[in-house]
């Protein structure tokens, strides 16, 4: 690791592999993942289910031992420390919220475990339930709470002993849209005042985009590319990554002298240097515009369909040698502007808008 | 709630009570009216050969924890009925114990296994409901008696030169009833523990606990409920014990069962056999109050 930093790292993983079960019938939840996650940062673990993101999160919440590799906390080995000797926290996905206590008992819980003076639980307790704005419901029993509510104690107690590191298991997938908008914010809010690190896991694109500082994709075991949301939306490090966050069009094409050349016989400007033969080509629909058929430059293309969405119009379209392409336009203010399907066009990309897939 | 809506529900009410009728006859005959007969009996006075005589007397209750001398005419505590009750609820009470030490870990291993093997494993735990009771203690009587299964060993491998007397000792009385009872513990705890959180677990430990507080404020709390009904469910039947102190604990080591049937059978003082009888719904009564009374303070709480 050549870089150094100021910040340092608050979680690294190291050549992490976890196999559940033997023999055939072994599970790879977990192949060969190196990690660092830096102080202070908002990181999300973002995949699909079964891509091994819970079970990184429950090696370092200590729920599981690696397979081999190790984790480190703050530089410190932690592989075999048992969950209650981490100062790490989690939220996890169903709240596991205590039944028999009040809300203030639930958040108080860790603090009296740790020993810490009946007063100082006490206060930090009232703190925690001024962050969560629940000073109201202090003495309910949980089950009297709403989804979002719990949601929010959930939160409170696994702040209040201050963990170094806070670890949220897709928290908000329980809650309702509007609901899981406002705690998306407020997670961000208590990220920003508390400075913890939070290392934030989901299968949603868009919550892992509009909250994280850096992402890290997973898919099968493996973690495809680590980097902060326009990294990843704009230079995807392969097929998989584009396609789980946003739309892409995908174009086979082949590197020639200038750029790639596409099966219609159009050249598209790419990065020099990064790929040679036979290539595919990430394209985002909203880095296509359409244009008056037979200008100087433009791809020719048919409009084969058109489907609207509000403030965008999806425009399906077909290329000279049958492929197929979205373009994400604008909707015009009045009107649908000429087009018409079976209207003949011409495409243009925005530059830097074709990227090369590793696959 | 409209007027045809009201009176259909009260409709529905009658015709709930018109159904459980049968229900209320017999628990009015079947247990109110033995019950009374118990009551009215323990103010009656002796019969010669058994059976009461129709005469008022308050000896049978007086009786139960005085006796008077018979040359001096002067009263004293009746230290032999009263070791008896003492024993009595210290077996019941050191038997609903033991049963949940041991209960309580088969419980929880029985509750974590696969689906399939808890079905096992319960069918397992309710194999002795198959056999008379009477033949399993004396199972037990053929193990741990003197020239028995397990002082015939223990000499065989010369661990030991004498038998070690368990038969006929308070102890032989405890194992016995922990064994016929253990089931009764095991089964409400299974239910109990098959509803908790497994996931609790782990956001306990997430919280610096450790293994022993997490078994002390999180799985205890919350399957409470199940514990008392163990509890209940072994005290009762213990502290009545009648069969098991028979066999196992001989003549000297009696309970109140046993206690009571000697004043109907050799006795012959059935009124004394009645009032203990009523001592001894009084004192699981109590014992009932006292659960109810905890576990609807821990429910109040929140």
């Amino acid at each position: 690791m050549g870089h150094s930093v100021a910040r340092t790292a608050a979680i690294e993983a190291r050549r992490a592999v976890k196999t559940f079960g033997q023999g055939a019938s072994a599970v790879h939840a977990l192949d060969d993942v190196s990690l660092t996650i830096e102080n202070g940062e908002f990181f999300t673990l973002l995949g699909p289910s079964g891509c091994g993101k819970t079970t990184l999160l429950r090696l370092i919440a200590g729920f599981e031992t690696p397979t081999s590799g190790h984790i480190l906390l703050d530089g410190q080995e932690i592989t075999h420390l048992p969950p209650n000797r981490r100062p790490v926290n989690t939220v996890f996905q169903s709240y596991a919220l205590f039944p028999h206590l009040t809300v203030a008992e639930n958040i108080g819980f860790g603090l009296k475990m740790l020993g810490r003076p009946r007063g100082d639980v006490a206060a930090r307790t009232a703190a925690m339930l001024a962050l969560v704005k629940l000073e109201a419901m202090a003495d309910r029993k949980t089950s009297q709470l709403s989804g979002g509510q719990q949601q929010r104690v959930a939160l409170a107690r696994a702040l209040a002993p201050e963990p170094k590191v806070l670890l949220l298991d897709e928290p908000l997938s329980a809650l309702d849209l509007k609901l899981r908008k406002e705690m998306q914010t407020e997670l961000k809010r208590l990220q920003t005042e508390t400075g913890i690190t939070f290392v934030f896991v989901t299968h949603d694109q868009e919550e892992a985009l509009t909250m994280s500082d850096r992402i890290g994709v997973m898919s099968g075991g493996k973690l495809l590319q680590v980097g902060n949301p326009r990294d990843i939306y704009t230079r995807p490090a392969n097929r998989f990554v584009a396609s789980f966050i946003g739309e892409t069009n995908f174009l086979p094409a082949t590197v020639e002298r200038g750029g790639a050349r596409l099966g219609c016989g159009a050249l598209v400007e790419i990065d020099p240097g990064s790929a040679s033969g036979a290539i595919t080509l990430a394209i985002r629909p909203e880095q296509i515009r359409l244009v008056e058929a037979g200008e100087d430059g433009a791809i020719p293309a048919r409009l084969t369909d058109l489907v609207y969405f509000g403030t965008d119009t999806h425009c399906h379209l077909a290329l000279s040698d049958g492929e197929e392409v979205v373009a994400r336009v604008q909707s015009p203010a009045n009107g649908e502007a000429g087009l018409a399907r079976g209207a003949e066009v011409g495409l243009r990309l925005s530059p830097g808008a074709a990227q090369v897939l590793g696959e | 709630m409209s007027a045809a809506e009201k009176a259909a529900e009260a409709d529905t009410a009658r015709k709930g009570w018109l159904l459980s009728t049968p229900a209320l006859i017999l628990l009015l005959v079947g247990a109110s009216g033995p019950l009374m007969i118990v009551v009215v009996y323990s103010f009656l006075t002796p019969g010669q050969y058994g059976n009461v005589v129709w005469k008022f007397s308050s000896d049978a209750w007086t009786g139960i924890f005085l006796t008077q001398d018979i040359f001096d005419g002067t009263w004293h505590l009746a230290d032999a009925h009263l070791s008896i009750f003492w024993r009595s609820v210290k077996l019941a009470l050191m038997t609903t114990l033991f049963t949940f030490l041991v209960g309580f870990p088969t419980a929880w291993f029985i509750a974590t296994r696969p689906p399939r093997m808890r079905a096992f494993y319960l069918f397992l735990i309710t194999i002795p409901f198959w056999t008379n009771l009477l033949i399993r203690t004396f199972a037990i009587n053929q193990i741990i008696r003197n020239e028995g299964l397990l002082n015939t060993a223990l000499m065989g491998i010369g661990l030991i030169d004498q038998p070690i007397v368990i038969i006929y000792t308070d102890f032989a009385v405890f194992l016995g009833m922990t064994y016929v009872y253990l089931p009764l513990m095991v089964l409400p705890l299974f239910a109990a523990i098959d509803r908790f959180d497994m996931r609790l677990l782990e956001a306990g430990y997430d919280l610096y606990a450790t293994r022993f507080q997490v078994l002390r404020q999180v799985i205890l709390p919350i399957v409470k409920p199940g514990i008392i009904a163990g509890s209940i469910l072994v005290f009762i039947p213990a502290l009545g014990a009648y069969v098991t102190p028979r066999i196992l604990g001989g003549g000297r080591n009696m309970m109140i069962g046993n206690f009571i049937e000697l004043q109907f059978g050799q006795g012959r003082n059935w009124p004394l056999g009645a009032s203990l009888s009523v001592v001894l719904l009084l004192i699981v009564m109590v014992a009932l109050v006292f659960y109810v009374r905890v576990s609807t303070r821990e429910g109040r709480s929140g």
